[in-house]
């Protein structure tokens, strides 16, 4: 398990090559890589905040919860923080499993807590000022999929 | 002595990120209601705690959690990562 959070650049697929090398037990790779949009036609900048103490904590719980749920080899989870532009990669998240659909599962699942229960904030300036990204409720309702004693 | 951080807009409309609170308060929310009676821009960031999320020593919680033993609460607004 390799829980990254950190402000540099990242090459997603120089992560995924690394992630997926030399593995013989592994017959699934599945990544995400979140990128930042420009949703409003005139990003210039988004900062992500974090809580320093508490992101790696959470993000390693939430792998954690994954491992028990799905057969999982191994999860990488890298999140940036800080000043990122349109079309920067934010955050990427890859599982590797014997099989695909725990594979796809886990990742989707990572991503859906990672959303909601993983401590960023994203703030957005544009050329009409700034503004605190909201929390989406769907995104709290995606976690209603995975509903089991665990995580809350 | 509790060390209280805020975050995101919780931290602009309080204007600091961390202070130290000496308090009696037996839960996060009578820790809430300390602050919000020191003065006003507490009570800004601090009118919805339904808009609001809290951790102590780093652990997501409810505000109803007694506060016996914590050396650190945080208050943040939902968060929004990936």
């Amino acid at each position: 398990m390799d829980i990254r959070v950190q402000a540099e650049a990242f090459d997603a697929g120089a992560e995924l090559n690394a992630f997926a090398r030399g593995r013989t037990d592994v017959g699934a790779v599945v990544t995400f890589s979140g990128l930042v949009r420009d949703v409003a036609h005139g990003l210039k900048v988004m900062e992500i905040e974090h809580y320093p103490g508490m992101t790696a904590k959470a993000l390693e719980a939430i792998a954690a919860e994954a491992k028990t749920r799905w057969s999982l080899a191994d999860v990488l989870v890298i999140h940036r923080y800080g000043a990122l532009h349109p079309g920067d990669q934010i955050m990427m998240v890859a599982t590797a499993s014997s099989h695909r659909a725990d594979a796809f599962a886990a990742a989707d699942f990572l991503m859906d807590y990672l959303k909601s229960r993983a401590p960023f904030w994203k703030k957005e300036t544009t050329g009409k000022g700034d503004a605190w990204v909201a929390s989406k409720d769907e995104d709290e309702a995606a976690l209603h999929r995975w509903d089991e004693p665990g995580l809350t | 002595m509790i060390d209280v951080m805020y975050f995101a807009w919780v931290r602009e409309r309080i204007g600091l990120p961390k202070e130290q609170v000496e308090t009696d308060a037996v839960t996060v929310n009578d820790l809430v209601a300390e602050l919000v009676a020191r003065e006003e821009r507490y009570a800004a960031a601090f009118a919805d705690t339904a808009a609001l999320r809290v951790a102590i020593d780093q652990e997501l919680t409810t505000f109803d959690a007694p506060l016996a033993g914590a050396r650190e609460v945080a208050f943040f607004p939902p968060m929004t990562g990936g």
